[in-house]
């Protein structure tokens, strides 16, 4: 069977070789990086412009960013129908392509995010390989951990006031770079459908901008949907522990999630969540307003074939909906979960909108694509472009969060026990 | 010793040097060079002409190319394929082509995909016409633009070629054609599109479509060769070419282009 045909339904006139070629995990991808910047952007509001009230959220959003960078690229890897010849991006880039610029950008921003995650535990990094040098008969794993952590110092030992000083303003520089390129990282996804001319529903200077709000307002949802579960779940296990042994009520136990952090955090999501949304109908009216060739087939996809998709899930239940839980006065963390996880969604149904609704139609302008994602795996390709596939491609972050969040505490109390 | 400055010095220039990606280096290739010297241009440059008032939708081209080209038979993608365009007394346009034309087109009835047709009477019909559609090896090719490793790219005789061993399969060139010319090969899972049969004309043969054709409705010519009998006709005569406003600057002309052609 030829790639593509197993999901693509094709009406009317379509040509012989128009599939749906760009199918779940292009939608993973925009959705993924999108994660990434917004949680970068979001940690650098603390670093950059010292708003006071993120600090907390700050250091958890750089080291989720640092999780979901790994997985960014891994949905890209999985489309390919060479995954192994993706290497040849890197060591042949042909310039003149979007894609080709992917190693460069990423590399930049990987290496930023590194550098700055390193200056802002380096005091950590030095205290437990300290701690652990000092400690007589170590265990097999103190052992392991006093190497790891021995390297990630990079030998050097300096925690004075000083030396701290000087990593704070490292930081502040590291993160003030990092916003331009994380929206780089990002925009640059948005120009690698914005620049596509060939398809009418792409093609826009403002896709790159719009990419941008969107992976902001995702990145931003779901760092304070990560922080309110872990915190609440350590709140959780610290009263269940508390109760077992009928002791006084812990820190851990009183501390849960704080609430001014939610409301501040939530302040910033609402600004670019309005900006995503204005960006996205302005398009929309220009392109109703203009009305150019393509114009009668892109209506009949966004008006009639796809209106549930965009006009219900994406703009309904994805930004209305939680706009007014947001806006509503006294927010409570009952009700910002449930708006961080329609703003989540709302988000992947708008990657979802642009990725698979550009495909919706025919180059010819006078047929149809349906597309019908692939539940049940029967063989490797309808895994991997299918339901699992990304659901697997979702989850990878949160699993090297916990991985990591071993070796980059997030938590002030944990950094305490630690 | 070496200092830690000059361990931190030597190796960030080192990391430095490693990285750089190879292809920032152009190694000067002398044959390049003396071409460029001698300023002579290619003296050849292929282009397709259609004539569609000769065509009658038998398909022959499509199952020629097809053989020729090891597309295997029944995959649901083909290099050429011909279209049908029926005009309406109402003004209503119909278009189709079941499988790319491979077995022409046996049916009056209109193929509007997933099992059903469209039955339209005779006495209701304006005009209806063929239109073959294959690679326009553009002269600014967007599919060359777009590809991350430089796995598709055009010969100096203008032909639009792709590497199968270089190709990642990122389909970034099949989002990029506006003629919808390229797919993934069923067997070597690599982009794939029409090349004028590149392994045939670059050894003075023609095409396997234009050999197939029986009505001489396809020809493939030299427009630098003003003696070239396609040459002639595209200078002399009034042809067309398809989607021009995309930019492209396609290199298959056609006589008789209507309108209505998508």
């Amino acid at each position: 069977m030829v790639h593509g045909e197993l999901w693509t339904i094709k009406e009317l006139f379509v040509y012989p070789n128009e599939y749906i070629y760009w199918s779940i995990q292009i939608v993973m991808y925009p959705f993924m990086t999108g994660l990434v910047a917004g949680a970068f952007v979001l940690s650098s509001l603390y670093h950059v412009f010292g708003i006071k009230q993120l600090k907390d959220m700050a250091r958890f959003a750089l080291v989720f960013s640092f999780a979901l960078l790994f997985v960014a690229p891994i949905p890209i890897m999985l489309h390919l129908q060479f995954p192994f010849r993706g290497l040849e991006i890197f060591m042949t880039p042909h310039f003149t392509s979007a894609i080709a610029a992917f190693g460069v950008v990423f590399f930049t921003y990987g290496a930023i995010v590194a550098s700055e995650l390193w200056f802002l535990y380096r005091k950590h990094f030095v205290e437990v390989s300290l701690k652990l040098r000092e400690k007589q008969d170590k265990t097999l794993s103190e052992w392991f951990q006093y190497l790891i952590f021995c390297s990630l110092t990079l030998g050097v030992y300096d925690i004075s006031e000083e030396a701290l000083h000087r990593d704070e303003k490292a930081i502040k520089i590291l993160a003030g770079i990092g916003i331009p390129v994380a929206c780089f990282l990002h925009g640059y996804a948005g120009f690698i459908f914005g620049s596509v001319k060939a398809n009418a529903l792409w093609m826009t200077p403002l896709m790159p901008v719009i990419f941008i709000m969107s992976a902001v307002v995702s990145g931003i949802a779901l760092c304070m949907l990560t922080y309110i579960v872990t915190m609440e779940f350590k709140k959780f296990i610290a009263s269940r522990r508390n109760e077992a042994r009928g002791a006084f009520r812990s820190k851990e136990e009183i501390i849960g999630v704080e609430i001014n952090v939610i409301r501040m955090t939530a302040r910033y999501l609402v600004f670019f969540l309005v900006a995503a949304i204005s960006l996205e109908l302005l398009d929309l009216i220009f392109r109703t307003y203009t009305a150019v060739k393509s114009w009668d087939v892109l209506r009949s996809v966004i008006y009639e074939r796809d209106f549930y998709d965009i006009f219900i899930m994406q703009y309904g239940i994805g930004n209305l909906i939680p706009l007014i839980l947001f806006l509503i006065p006294g927010l409570t963390i009952r009700r910002s979960v449930l708006a961080v996880l329609l703003v989540i969604f709302g988000v992947f149904m708008m990657r979802w909108n642009v990725v698979i609704g550009g495909q919706a139609f025919s180059l010819s302008f006078a047929g149809y694509m349906h597309y019908h994602l692939p539940i049940i795996p029967h063989d490797w390709e309808t895994f991997k472009e299918g339901l699992f596939g990304a659901l697997s491609i979702f989850i990878m972050p949160f699993v090297l969060f916990w991985v990591i969040a071993k070796i980059f505490p997030v938590f002030p109390e944990t950094e305490q026990t630690s | 010793m070496i200092s830690r400055r000059n361990f931190l010095k030597t190796t960030a220039a080192g990391i430095a040097g490693i990285t750089l990606p190879l292809a920032a280096f152009e190694i000067v290739d002398p044959r390049k060079l003396m071409a460029q010297e001698a300023k002579n241009p290619a003296k050849v440059r292929w282009v397709f002409l259609v004539d569609t008032y000769k065509c009658v939708g038998c398909g022959l081209c499509v199952k020629a190319c097809k053989q020729e080209n090891e597309i295997p038979y029944d995959a649901n993608v083909t290099r050429t394929w011909v279209e049908r365009y029926v005009l309406t007394k109402d003004g209503e346009i119909s278009a189709d082509t079941p499988k790319g034309a491979r077995d022409g087109f046996t049916n009056s009835k209109i193929d509007l995909g997933q099992g059903k047709f469209k039955d339209i009477k005779k006495e209701d019909i304006d005009k209806a016409y063929f239109v073959p559609k294959l690679c326009n090896q553009c002269d600014n090719p967007p599919c060359v633009q777009v590809c991350p490793v430089g796995a598709t790219y055009q010969t100096e005789d203008g032909v639009v070629l792709v590497d199968r061993k270089w190709c990642i399969g990122c389909g970034y060139c099949i989002m990029g054609c506006p003629y919808g010319v390229r797919f993934f090969h069923p067997v070597h899972h690599t982009a794939e599109k029409c090349n004028f049969c590149y392994h045939r004309i670059s050894k003075g043969m023609k095409t396997a479509c234009v050999d197939a054709c029986p009505f001489g409705a396809r020809l493939i010519g030299n427009i630098k060769d003003h003696n070239d009998p396609v040459t002639k006709i595209i200078m002399n005569e009034r042809v067309g070419v398809l989607k021009e406003e995309y930019g492209t600057k396609p290199q298959v002309f056609y006589v008789g282009l209507s309108r209505e052609v998508k």
